[in-house]
This record gives structure tokens, sequence and C-alpha cells, in this order.
């Protein structure tokens, strides 16, 4: 059995002249909940459909509990549960019936599954599905998705418009699902809040391209912000490998680099500043520094930090950018 | 057990750091006393709504570090207490606590008496945890 449960490789959409997913390479660790992170429009849609097969890519390929996506048999289909964004049901059906048309689809259904889900919820099994809030929709859709027991779930923006109490509900089930240690999650999402309580991995895409993809920690660990300050003139900055952002004010300079290591401290430290002090991020701003206005495509968080030289060197500080 | 975990997320400090530093102040005040033991990981993780992961890296540092023990098929518990750091180790620690007090008041114009006043009371409210709990 492989360790990945889902293998992308070059996978390329383009719609028109619009390269929506460029040459991705995503590897997604059984067992793992995987956060897809990225802005709107980055492609994270785009991936998840072709994934499912519901896409056709235009170059490269992908594998799915090692099934090719493009021709992905009902076996496999039965091990895979796919939330869709929005949270899409039948309205004019009930609770209870949107439960029992789902299971004449599937030879597995897990009914305790669906009753469990559906009152930590508090959805009444008459109302009409038509009829439900959004956040109960997501959990009417959410029991659906979850009773079959699949092997890897897939829930696109599942928090996207829920409420606290509804978007809790939600992780909690998402945790649920892992006691199974086989059980794999891929979600994608923008609260990173949320993020950084469920997922243990994750990837990030912008404009199509994969930028991270590595444990939740090492994502953190990585993009670092340094704080220096001097006596008199803030030298100038020498080209700095990974630095994302730069401030200058008075004495001192401030700056968010990623794939901080022993290389970028002793450059930092040759500049001999006074004081050289860490300041610490959280996962948000680290991820708003990561896909700074900057937006480069060159860094690149590996689940492999070992190889330094994979990185490419983003030079030298804007100047425009420092007043 | 009293000992009430909760975490923030948005914060500067990863969450599997958050437990630690929970466990650590609950050990030293004598909320968790030795021999005691912790809830599962799982249990932790779905009372905090937290990646499993995250809890076990949690009771892994503090395991590490020889504040708790996991006994194999039953548990992770309070470790007698025992100095696991060499001396320069735990030298080193508490520089590197102290240094970091010190910046957060540099600016708050306490004068030095009051501070080690302050420090003074936090330190026997600690001991008197200890003290109630025997």
């Amino acid at each position: 059995m492989s360790d990945y449960v889902i293998e992308t490789h070059g996978l390329t959409r383009y719609y028109g002249g619009k390269c929506v997913v460029d040459t991705l390479d995503l590897k997604v660790p059984r067992g793992s909940i995987f956060g897809f992170l990225g802005r709107n429009g980055a492609g994270k849609s785009t991936t998840i459909r072709m994934l499912l097969g519901l896409v056709e890519p235009t170059r490269g390929s992908a594998t799915i509990l090692g099934h090719d996506c493009q021709n992905l048999p009902p076996v496999a289909r039965e091990r895979i549960g796919y939330l869709a964004e929005g949270h899409h049901v039948y309205g004019w059906m009930t609770v209870g019936e949107c439960g029992r048309f789902q299971s004449s689809f599937y030879k597995h259904w897990n009914q305790s599954i669906f009753d469990g889900v559906v009152d930590h919820f508090n959805l009444d099994r008459k109302a009409k599905a038509g009829d439900l809030s959004r956040g109960q929709r997501a959990g009417l859709c959410l029991a659906m998705t979850m009773a079959p027991e699949p092997e890897l779930l897939i829930l696109d923006d599942p928090a996207l418009g829920l409420d606290p109490v509804a978007r809790r509900s939600l992780l909690q089930s998402m945790i649920y699902v892992t006691r199974r240690s086989d059980r794999t999650i891929l979600f994608s999402s923008h609260l990173l809040a949320e993020v950084e309580r469920v997922a243990d991995y994750v990837a990030v895409l912008d404009y199509g391209v994969l930028r991270a993809s590595c444990p939740l920690e090492m994502f953190r660990e990585r993009v670092r912000q340094f704080s220096l300050r001097f006596d008199g003139v803030t030298p100038q900055l020498p080209g700095i490998p990974g630095l994302l952002q730069a401030f200058r004010a008075a004495g001192e300079i401030s700056l968010t680099i990623a794939n901080y290591d022993a290389r970028s401290e002793e450059l930092l430290r040759s500049l001999q500043p006074v004081a050289f002090e860490e300041v610490p991020l959280s996962l948000e701003d680290a991820f708003i520094s990561y896909l700074g206005e900057r937006g480069e495509k060159s860094f690149f968080l590996d689940q492999a930090p070992e190889k330094p030289e994979a990185l490419e060197t983003v030079a030298v500080v804007d100047e425009e950018k420092l007043p | 057990m009293p000992l009430k975990f909760s975490v923030v997320t948005g914060s500067p400090d990863p969450v599997y750091r958050q437990i630690v530093e929970q466990v650590r102040v609950a050990i030293a005040g004598g909320v968790l006393q030795p021999g005691e033991q912790l809830p599962s990981v799982r249990a932790l993780a779905e009372l905090l709504v937290v990646n499993p992961n995250t809890v076990a890296r949690a009771y892994n540092d503090l395991t590490g570090e020889g504040a708790l023990e996991a006994r194999p098929g039953k548990g992770v518990f309070v470790a007698q207490r025992r100095q696991v750091f060499a001396p320069e180790e735990r030298l080193r620690r508490l520089e590197a606590a102290v240094q970091t007090l010190v910046k957060e008041v540099a600016l708050l114009g306490f004068s030095d008496e009051e501070i080690q006043e302050l420090l003074q009371r936090e330190l026997q409210k600690l001991k008197g945890g200890e003290e109630q709990k025997r």
C-alpha cells in the first residue's frame, strides 16, 4: 500500500489561454489531515476536480488511491468522499430522505455515522433540506459524505459561509474521522485559524503554482521574521536568499525570510546589528508574508528541507519599497 | 483532575507549545502530581479540537524533557521529579526565560524592587500550590 493517497505529476490545466494549475507535483500522505491553501482563484478547486476526474488535465497526470484520476473505477470512487464547494442539497427532500437517497448509491453505508453527524449539527430529520441554514446544510452534506466511511475525504472549502458553532462542529467531525489511522482528509480553506487546529500538512497554491508542501509546523518554522537594530545608519542589505519582506525604520530593519537556516543567520549577523531579535509570527502572518505582494514563484518549502540547493536565490530587496 | 487546557489559534505560539507550557505550569504548581495520568492523545485532541499529532508532539516534547513518562500500553503519566538537563542547559533555559521577562517589562517603568517583589510572590505561589497538594 502506497504511503500517499494522492500523487500528481506535472498536473496542468489551462482554461483558454490561462494556466490555472501549473505543473503541479503534489503528494498527500496517508492518514494526514491535509490543508490545501491559497487565495481565491489560486487553482485549488480545479485541482480537486481534476483529482476526481471531473475535469481533464491539459497535461500531466494524477493518481488517487493508486488509480489514474481520469479512469477511476467505481470500486475506487466508493472509497472517496467528496464534499463540493457550496453545500448543494436537493431542496425538496427532507434531511432523512437525503440520507436514504444517498445511501442507495453505496454498497457500504454506516447509518449511525449519518445519524451522529445529523445530531451533532442539531438537524431535524423531517426538515426540508431547502429550508436549512447554511451551517445546517453543511452538516447534512457532511453526514452524507461521511456515512459511506470513505478512506479519503475531499472537502472543498467546507467552512465557507459557516458560523463559528457550525465551523467547530465541522472540525470536530474531521478529528473524529481520523480515529481510524488509515483515513485521510484533504480540505481546502481560507481560515488559517482552523487550518492551524486540524491540519498536520499544508500545501500552498498561488496562481496555479505549488509554493509550499510540508508539515504545518515546518511551514511555521521556516517563515521567520527578524528585527535588526543598528547604531546610526542602517546598512545596505546584501542579497538574502528567501527574503519575503523588508521594512526599514530609523536604525532598524525588519525582515521576513523563507527557508531561514544557518546560512541566512550568518548573513544577517554579518551586518553587525547591535540587536538581533526574532519577532514571532502567527500562522496567518506567516502565510500573508509568504504570499506577499511580491508574489515570486521562487521559494519552495519542501518536505525535504535538507536540500537547500533546490532553492533559488531571489536576491536583492526592491529598493523602491524601502523608504 | 482540575487541569484545564485551552488553546488559542492565530497566536505566534504554536498549539503544541501552548499545550507544553500548560502542562509544565500545572506540574510546577502541583496541579498535576507525579504519577498522575494525563488524558490520552486522542481524548485531549478531541477535547481541544486539534490534530492528534499536535498533542502527540506536545507529549513527546514533555517526555523528552522528563516532565512526563510514557508507560507502554498504559498511557502518559507525570514523571517523578528529577533533573534531566545538564547543568549548562538548565542555566541556559533559566537565562532565556529571564531575558524574555526583562524584555517584556523593560518599558513598563517599574523599579527593580517592584519587579523583584512580584517575582518573589509568583515563586511563592508556585510553592504554595505544591504544599497544599501534599
